[in-house]
C-alpha cells in the first residue's frame, strides 16, 4: 500500500510539472485534473475518503470545468500558444525555481528532522467528518456560505453586461 | 480733574484709529481737524491737569490712576496705569504743548502732501505712545510707549516711502536703536527677577532697599538702561541714526527727533534716577557719555551743509548736555534744558522747515542766503532760537538752562573740571555752528528765490515757539543774580532730588557765567567775524589742508558710519554671502532628501506587477522560515 | 492503509505548493496563474489532510473541505476577473495590469 502511495505522489508531482510548463491551456488544464486525481488516491490511502470523494467531484470536477469553460471562451488560438513559448524562455524559469528551490531545502530540512514515527491511520469516514462539521465547526461552515454567496455575487457582478462602463474604461 | 488723566493718551490715539480707519475718504479740512484737535484738547486737559496738581503741591507729590488690568499673569499684574508726577507733567506738558503748535504747523507744512491723513495719523499715534511712555506707571507700559514711538519715528523717517534713501534711513534709525531697545528689554527682565516687580515706584523702594551702593547689579541695570537711553537719544555710540533721520518731513524732525522722542532716553534715567544713583560709575559714564557726545557732534555739526542735518547734530549734542546733566546729578537741570531745549529746537525745525517749504525743498545751506528781507518772520524766530540755542546771556531761555548745566556739573559732587571744560567747549561750538548756520541761510546775496510764504497757521507756532524760546528762561533764575528765582527746580524737587553741590565752589558761580557767557558770545564773534566782516579770513581758513581734512571727516560724522559698516555690516553681509545657500537648511533639506530617496526606493517596490509581489511573499516567506529555524 | 512517514506527507505537499509557486511567478498568462493558485490550494489542503491523518481526527478534512470552498469561491471571482479583464485588454498578459506603479 505504501508502494501506491509514493507512486500517486510520484503521479502528482510529475503532472503538475507538466502543468506549469504546458504552453496551451488545454493541456495544462487536463494535467492539473490528473495531478488532482492522484492527490485524490493519496487522501483515499491517508484514510480520508470523504476528502478524496470532494476532490475528485469539486476540484477535479466542478472549478477544472469551470476553467475549461472560460478558456473555451476566450477562443485563444494558436496565436496566444506562440505567444506562451516566447514568454516561457529558459531564463524565466531560473528565478523562481532557485526561490522555490531554497524554500525546498528549508522545508526538507525542517520536516526532515521532524522523525516523527509511522503510524496507521485509521480511516476517518464522511460520518465523522460530518458530525465534526456540524458540531464543533458549524459556524466555520456558515463562514463558507457567506464567503460561496459573496464570490457567486462578486462574479455575476464581474460578469454582467457593462454599457455604461465602456466609457470610463 | 485727575481722574481724567487717561483721556490725554487716549485722544490722540483715537485720533489715529479716525484718522486710520478713514484714510483718504476723509477731506484734509476733516482729517486736520481731527489730527490737530485731539492733541489740542490733550493739551488743554493737560494745562487744566497741570492747575490741578499745583494745586495739590506739595502735599501730594504724585497720582496714580489705573485704568484697567493688562494682564495679570502668575504674580506679574501689568496694569494700564498712569503715574503723575512733576517730571511726567513737565514731559506730558512738552509733548501736547509743543506737540500740537508742531500739528498746526503740519496743516500748513503738508498742505500739499498726497499723504496728508496718514501724516497726521502717525503723528497722533506718535503722541498717544509717547504720553504712554512719559505717564506709564510700570516700566512694561513704559516699554509699550518705548517701542510705539519707535515705530512711529520708523514710519514717519520713511513717510515719502517712494524714495529709498527714505526707507533706507528709517530702516537704519529702526535698527540702530533696536541695539538699545534689546539692552533695556534684558534690564527690564533683570530687575523683574531680582526685584519681583515692574512697578516703577516700587522698583526704586526695593532697589534702594535691597542693593547697597556701588554694588555690582545696579550698576549692570543701570548700565543696561543707559543703554535703551542712548539707543533712543542718539547719544554715542549709538547716535548715528539721527542724522539720517532728517530724511523725514520737518515737522516730524522738530516733533519726533527734536523736541520729544530723542529726549525718551533723558526721561528713562530720570525716572529710574534711584538706581543710577546707587551706582556711582554708572552716573560717571552717563556724564562721559553725554560730554563726548555733546563734543563729537558739536564738531559735526561745524560742517554739514544740510540745514537740518546741522539741526539733528545740534540735537544730538544737546541732548548730550541733558546726559552730562543727568550723569552729575543735576537733575534738575537736566529737566529744564529739556523743556526750554524742546522749545527753541522745535522752532529751529519748524523755522528751518519754513525756510525750505519756502525754497521749494531746497535743504543746502549754500543755496540759501539772503532770507533776512524776503522772509522777516522766519528770520526774527529764528534769530531767536538760535540766540536760545547758542545761550546768548540774559535774554534767552538757553542761557539759564544750559548755564544752569554748566554750573552743576562744575560745582556737584559728582562733577568735575574736565567735565565742565567739554560742557564749556560745547557751548562754544554749539555759537559756532548755529550762527554759521544762521548768517548762511539769512546774510548774503539770495541765491534761490523764495517760492512760497508761510501761511498764518505756520507762522502762529512759530511766533508762540518763539516767545517761550526767549522768556521760558524766566522760570529759574540762577543764585547769583540777587537771590533768582528757583520756580521750576522747586515743582521738579518734588519728584526728583536737587543736586548736591560742593560747599568749596559754590562762591565760584558768577565766575562760571562769565566764562559761558563768554564761549556763547566769542563763538558768535568769531563766526561774524569769519563770515561777515571779513570773509577772506574766513575762506582762507577752510582752504587749509588740515580744515579740508578735519572738515571732510566730521561732515561724515567722525566715521562712525564707516566703522559701523566695517564692524558690523560688512561682516554681517560677508556671512550672508556665505551663507546664501543656507547651510543650516542644508540639514533639512538633506532631511528631507533622505525622505525623498526612501520613497523612491519603496516606490520603486512598487512595481504594479502581481509578480513581483508574489516574489516578494516568497523571499519574505523563505526568510521568515530561515530565521525561525536557524536563530 | 498506508504506514508513512508523517514527513513524507507533508513533503509531498510542499513540493506541490512550492510547483505552484513557480508557476504563479513564471507565467505571464493570468490563466496559468490562476492555476498555480489552484495547485497552491490543493497542496495546502493535502498539508490539512496528512495532518488530520497523523493524529486520527476529522479536523484535517474539515480544514480542506473550507479550503475547498475558498478555492470555488477564489476561481469563481477570479475567471469572472479574467474574463472582464480579457474583455477590455484583449489580453491576457497581467504585466500590463500595472497602473499601480509607485
Amino acid at each position: 500500500m505504501n508502494t501506491l502511495f509514493y507512486l500517486a505522489a510520484a503521479v502528482a508531482i510529475l503532472a503538475t510539472l507538466l502543468v506549469i510548463t504546458r504552453a496551451h491551456a488545454v493541456h495544462a488544464l487536463l494535467y492539473l485534473i490528473v495531478s488532482l486525481l492522484a492527490a485524490a488516491l493519496a487522501f483515499f490511502l491517508l484514510g480520508a475518503p470523504f476528502a478524496a470523494a470532494l476532490e475528485v467531484i469539486v476540484y477535479a470536477g466542478a472549478i477544472m470545468v469551470l476553467f475549461v469553460f472560460v478558456v473555451m471562451m476566450l477562443n485563444l488560438g494558436t496565436h496566444s500558444v506562440r505567444g506562451e513559448r516566447q514568454w516561457l524562455r529558459p531564463a524565466a524559469w531560473v528565478g523562481p525555481g532557485l526561490l522555490a528551490a531554497v524554500l525546498l531545502a528549508e522545508l526538507v530540512y525542517v520536516l526532515g528532522g521532524w522523525s516523527a514515527p509511522a503510524t496507521t491511520p485509521a480511516a476517518i469516514g464522511p460520518r465523522e467528518v460530518g458530525l465534526a462539521l456540524f458540531g464543533p465547526y458549524v459556524l466555520a461552515v456558515e463562514l463558507a456560505s457567506v464567503m460561496l454567496l459573496a464570490g457567486l455575487v462578486g462574479a455575476y457582478h464581474l460578469a454582467r453586461p457593462q454599457k455604461e462602463a465602456e466609457g470610463e474604461a | 480733574m485727575i481722574q481724567l488723566l487717561w483721556l490725554i493718551p487716549a485722544l490722540p490715539l483715537a485720533g489715529f484709529v479716525i484718522l486710520a480707519l478713514g484714510g483718504a475718504r476723509l477731506s484734509r479740512r476733516a482729517a486736520a481737524w481731527i489730527g490737530v484737535g485731539s492733541v489740542g484738547i490733550s493739551a488743554l486737559l493737560t494745562l487744566a491737569l497741570a492747575v490741578a496738581f499745583l494745586r495739590g503741591l506739595p502735599a501730594i507729590p504724585a497720582h496714580i490712576r489705573q485704568v484697567w488690568t493688562w494682564f495679570d499673569v502668575a504674580g506679574l499684574n501689568i496694569g494700564v496705569s498712569f503715574y503723575l508726577d512733576a517730571l511726567a507733567l513737565t514731559m506730558m506738558a512738552v509733548i501736547t504743548g509743543v506737540g500740537f503748535l508742531i500739528h498746526l504747523y503740519s496743516v500748513g507744512y503738508m498742505a500739499h502732501d498726497d499723504g496728508f491723513s496718514r501724516f497726521f495719523a502717525y503723528m497722533n499715534l506718535f503722541v498717544g505712545a509717547m504720553l504712554i511712555l512719559v505717564m506709564a506707571d510700570n516700566l512694561m507700559l513704559l516699554y509699550l510707549g518705548w517701542e510705539g514711538v519707535g515705530a512711529c519715528s520708523y514710519l514717519l523717517i520713511g513717510f515719502w516711502y517712494r524714495d529709498p534713501a527714505n526707507g533706507y534711513a528709517a530702516r537704519k534709525a529702526f535698527v540702530v536703536t533696536r541695539v538699545g531697545d534689546t539692552a533695556m528689554a534684558v534690564a527690564l527682565f533683570l530687575l523683574f527677577d531680582r526685584l519681583g516687580s515692574l512697578q516703577i515706584q516700587e522698583l526704586m523702594q526695593r532697589a534702594g532697599a535691597q542693593w547697597g551702593v556701588g554694588t555690582i547689579l545696579p550698576t549692570v541695570v543701570a548700565l543696561l538702561l543707559l543703554g535703551g537711553a542712548v539707543g533712543k537719544s542718539a547719544q554715542l555710540p549709538l547716535q548715528t541714526w539721527l542724522p539720517d533721520a532728517m530724511a523725514g518731513p520737518t515737522p516730524v524732525s522738530a516733533l519726533i527727533h527734536a523736541a520729544t522722542m530723542v529726549t525718551a532716553g533723558f526721561y528713562l534715567i530720570a525716572r529710574t534716577h534711584l538706581i543710577f544713583e546707587l551706582s556711582p560709575l554708572a552716573m560717571s559714564i552717563v556724564a562721559i557719555v553725554g560730554a563726548a557726545t555733546l563734543l563729537l557732534a558739536g564738531f559735526s555739526g561745524l560742517c554739514q551743509t544740510d540745514i537740518k542735518r546741522v539741526l539733528a547734530y545740534s540735537t544730538v549734542s544737546q541732548i548730550g548736555y541733558m546726559f552730562l546733566a543727568l550723569g552729575v546729578g543735576a537733575w534738575a537741570a537736566a529737566t529744564f534744558h529739556f523743556m526750554i531745549h524742546a522749545f527753541f529746537k522745535a522752532l529751529l525745525f519748524l523755522a528751518a522747515g519754513a525756510v525750505i517749504h519756502a525754497l521749494s525743498g531746497e535743504q543746502d545751506l549754500f543755496k540759501m542766503g539772503g532770507l533776512r528781507r524776503e522772509l522777516p518772520l522766519v528770520y526774527l524766530v529764528f534769530l531767536a532760537g538760535a540766540a536760545s540755542l547758542s545761550a546768548i546771556p540774559l535774554v534767552t531761555a538757553g542761557f539759564y538752562s544750559k548755564d544752569m548745566i554748566i554750573w552743576e556739573v562744575f560745582a556737584s559732587n559728582r562733577g568735575g573740571t574736565l567735565l565742565w571744560a567739554a560742557a564749556l567747549a560745547g557751548a562754544l561750538l554749539t555759537s559756532i555752528y548755529t550762527f554759521r548756520m544762521f548768517f548762511l541761510c539769512f546774510e548774503g546775496p539770495l541765491r534761490t528765490p523764495v517760492a512760497h510764504k508761510p501761511g498764518w497757521n505756520m507762522s502762529l507756532p512759530l511766533a508762540v515757539l518763539a516767545v517761550l524760546s526767549l522768556v521760558a528762561g524766566f522760570l529759574e533764575i540762577p543764585h547769583s543774580f540777587g537771590g533768582g528765582v528757583q520756580i521750576f527746580s522747586h515743582f521738579i524737587q518734588s519728584a526728583l532730588p536737587a543736586t548736591q553741590l560742593l560747599p568749596a565752589r559754590e562762591s565760584n558761580e558768577i565766575l562760571c557765567q562769565l566764562a559761558s557767557a563768554a564761549a556763547a558770545l566769542g563763538g558768535l564773534g568769531l563766526v561774524w567775524w569769519l563770515m561777515l566782516r571779513s570773509p577772506q579770513a574766513g575762506a582762507a581758513l577752510t582752504r587749509q589742508p588740515l580744515a579740508m581734512k578735519l572738515s571732510r571727516f566730521w561732515l561724515n560724522g567722525w566715521g562712525f558710519d564707516w566703522l559701523y559698516g566695517l564692524l558690523f555690516e560688512r561682516p554681517y553681509i560677508f556671512l550672508a554671502q556665505i551663507n546664501r545657500a543656507d547651510i543650516v537648511d542644508g540639514c533639512f533639506t538633506l532631511l528631507a532628501r533622505f525622505g525623498l530617496a526612501l520613497n523612491a526606493l519603496a516606490g520603486a517596490a512598487q512595481t504594479g506587477r502581481v509578480r513581483t509581489y508574489a516574489a516578494g511573499l516568497t523571499v519574505g516567506a523563505a526568510a521568515i522560515i530561515a530565521w525561525v529555524v536557524w536563530l | 492503509m498506508v504506514t508513512i512517514p508523517f514527513s513524507h506527507g507533508l513533503l509531498l505537499a510542499a513540493a506541490l505548493f512550492l510547483l505552484g509557486v513557480i508557476c504563479v511567478l513564471t507565467r505571464r498568462n493570468i490563466i496559468f496563474m490562476l492555476l498555480g493558485l489552484e495547485i497552491m490550494l490543493n497542496a495546502a489542503g493535502l498539508a490539512f489532510v496528512v495532518a488530520g491523518a497523523r493524529w486520527g481526527q476529522p479536523d484535517g478534512q474539515i480544514m480542506f473541505l473550507i479550503v475547498l470552498a475558498m478555492a470555488a469561491a477564489e476561481v469563481s471571482v477570479g475567471l469572472a476577473l479574467v474574463l472582464e479583464w480579457y474583455h477590455r485588454m484583449h489580453s491576457l498578459d497581467v504585466d500590463q495590469a500595472s497602473r499601480l506603479r509607485g
